[in-house]
C-alpha cells in the first residue's frame, strides 16, 4: 500500500518515498541529495510542488527563519498525503502556530519536561520497562517486540506523565495508529473524532474531579481562566498522548532492527553501557523516524543558498536527508554508536523543537539498556526484509517485529 | 568566555540544562537559567556546545 505518486516528466521527484530498508534511506532520497544545492524541488501527492531542504545548514537556518509559517490550516501548506490534508480544518494545537502567539502556548506544558522533572522520571520509567519485559520474558519467545513491549512502554510513560487513564490503552492505541497511518482520509478523521470525544470526557471530568497529571494542571491553571479554550486544550491532548507514544515505539523497533542488523555495534554496546546515551542520538540521527515533519509556508520572499523561494511556497524539511549531510556528519550512511551525533535533526529545530525529546532520551536509554541486560541474545525471528514497513508518508517504523532470544 | 540567555524566547527544549548542566538550568516553569555567567574552562566546551544547540537562539555564547 503506498500514497506516494509518481515522478512527473518536468523532473521534479515525487515526496515522500517508501523506505524499503528499515533504516536507509530510499533510493529516491539519495537521488535527491546526490543533486547539486541544499534545495530541491518535489511534487506531492496531490500534484502541488514545494521546497524540499536536503542540506543541514539550509534545514537550521530555515527551521529558525520567522518568515516561514508552520500554520496547518493554510491554504498553502504543503500536505503530504490525504490524511495530512483531512486535517486542515481542524483546531490545531501549538505545533500549528507561529510566534508570538506560539510561545505562551507551548510554554503551559515546558514545565513538566525540564531536564530536571525527566530525571525524576528514571525510576519509574525503569520500573514501567523492566515489569514489561518481565511479562514478556515469562510467556517465553517468540514474541512480537511492538505489541509486548516497544508501543505499552511509552503508551504506559506517557499515560502517567498526562493523566490519561491506561486502562484505555486498546481505545487510544488503535486510534492513535489510524490517526497517524490510516490509508484513507476518512478513517483518519473517524480517529482524530473519537480521540476528540475521549480526551474531550477526560477534560471534562477533570473539570468536576481532579487528578494527577498535566492534563489537570493544564485545566486548573489555563482552562479555567480562559488562557486555552476547550477545543485548543483537546487538541494539545491528542498532540502529546500520540506524540508521546507512537514516537518512542517507533525509535525502539527500529532501534532494535538496525542494532541487530550491526551485530558490531550491538556487541559495543553490550560491552559498555557507558555508550548507551551516545547510541541514542545516534540512531536518531540515523533513524529519522520523523522525517516528513518539518512542513512551512513561507510568508515572504526568502533568498537562500542561491534559490528564491516566494511567499506562498512549500518548504518541507527533511531531517532523514539533512541528518546524512556528509558536510557535517562524516561518513553519515554508517552507524556509529561512537559518533557525537547531539546535534542531529531528529527533533527539528526552531521553536518547534520537539518538546518531550528529554524524555524520549530517557526512555530510549533505559529500553536500550534493559534489553542489552536481560535480552543479550536477542534476535529478528524474521529476516529483515520481510518486515512490512509503514509508508513514507507517515512516523517511519514497523506494527509487528518478530523477535526471539 | 561570556554567557547570556533570552528567557523571552527560550522554548524549554533544555538542551543547555542536558549539555552544559554546570553554566545553565530550567526554573520550574521550565524556562532558561544561567547558573554560571562567565563559565570556566572546564565547562566552555559544554557552553559553547549549548549554544550552537539551543533551537530558539535564546543561549548566546560569546568570547
Amino acid at each position: 500500500m503506498t500514497e506516494t505518486v509518481t515522478t512527473p516528466p518536468d523532473g521534479a521527484p515525487a515526496f515522500p518515498s517508501d523506505r524499503t530498508c528499515p533504516y536507509h534511506l530510499p533510493d529516491q532520497y539519495n537521488d535527491l541529495r546526490e543533486r547539486e544545492g541544499s534545495l530541491q524541488r518535489v511534487t506531492l501527492y496531490d500534484g502541488r510542488q514545494a521546497w524540499l531542504v536536503t542540506g543541514y545548514e539550509t534545514a537550521r537556518k530555515l527551521l529558525a527563519d520567522p518568515r516561514l509559517s508552520s500554520d496547518r490550516t493554510h491554504a498553502d501548506f504543503p500536505a503530504t498525503s490525504g490524511r495530512v490534508e483531512s486535517f486542515r480544518d481542524r483546531r490545531p494545537a501549538f505545533i500549528s502556530l507561529d510566534p508570538p502567539e506560539h510561545g505562551p502556548k507551548r510554554r503551559m506544558t515546558i514545565s513538566e519536561f525540564t531536564v530536571r522533572r525527566i530525571k525524576g522520571m528514571r525510576a519509574d520509567v525503569e520500573r514501567i520497562v523492566h515489569g514489561f519485559l518481565d511479562e514478556m520474558i515469562a510467556a517465553g519467545p517468540p514474541a512480537d517486540l511492538v505489541s509486548g513491549f516497544a508501543l505499552p512502554v511509552p503508551s504506559l510513560v506517557i499515560c502517567r506523565l498526562l493523566g490519561v487513564p491506561y486502562a484505555d490503552h486498546d481505545f487510544f492505541q488503535e486510534a492513535s495508529r489510524q490517526l497517524i497511518q490510516s490509508p484513507d482520509a476518512a478513517g483518519a478523521r473517524a480517529a482524530r473524532d473519537e480521540l476528540e470525544g475521549y480526551l474531550g470526557g477526560l477534560v471534562d471530568s477533570l473539570r468536576a474531579e481532579p487528578r494527577p497529571g498535566l492534563l489537570n494542571t493544564l485545566v486548573r491553571e489555563q482552562l479555567e481562566k480562559g488562557t486555552i479554550d476547550r477545543e485548543e486544550l483537546v487538541s494539545t491532548a491528542i498532540l502529546l498522548l500520540v506524540a508521546g507514544h507512537e514516537t518512542t515505539a517507533s525509535m525502539t523497533s527500529l532501534s532494535v532492527i538496525t542494532l541487530l542488523e550491526h551485530p558490531d555495534q550491538w556487541d559495543a554496546l553490550r560491552a559498555d553501557r557507558s555508550l548507551v546515551p551516545g547510541a541514542v542520538e545516534e540512531l536518531l540521527r540515523y533513524l529519522a523516524i520523523a522525517d516528513i515533519a518539518g512542513g512551512r509556508i513561507a510568508k515572504a520572499d526568502i533568498e537562500i543558498d542561491g534559490q528564491h523561494i516566494r511567499a506562498g511556497e512549500g518548504v518541507i524539511v527533511t531531517n532523514s536527508i539533512a541528518n546524512r549531510d556528509s558536510s557535517v556528519f562524516t561518513d553519515p550512511d554508517t552507524l556509529d554508536v561512537r559518533r557525537e551525533a547531539r546535534h542531529h535533526l531528529a527533533f527539528g529545530y526552531g521553536v518547534h523543537q520537539c518538546l518531550g525529546q528529554n524524555l524520549a532520551r530517557l526512555e530510549l536509554e533505559v529500553i536500550l539498556t534493559a534489553l542489552l541486560d536481560r535480552l543479550p541474545g536477542l534476535r529478528l525471528a524474521v529476516p529483515v526484509d520481510q518486515l512490512t514497513l509503514r509508508p513514507g508518508t507517515t512516523i517511519q517504523g514497523v506494527n509487528e517485529l518478530p523477535v526471539t532470544w | 568566555m561570556r554567557v547570556t540567555a533570552d528567557r523571552e524566547i527560550c522554548v524549554g527544549a533544555g538542551l543547555c540544562a542536558l549539555t552544559a548542566p554546570e553554566v545553565f538550568d530550567q526554573d520550574d516553569d521550565g524556562v532558561v537559567t544561567v547558573l554560571a555567567a562567565e563559565p570556566g574552562a572546564e565547562d566552555g566546551a559544554a557552553a559553547r556546545e549549548a549554544g550552537a544547540l539551543c533551537p530558539s537562539g535564546a543561549v548566546r555564547v560569546v568570547g
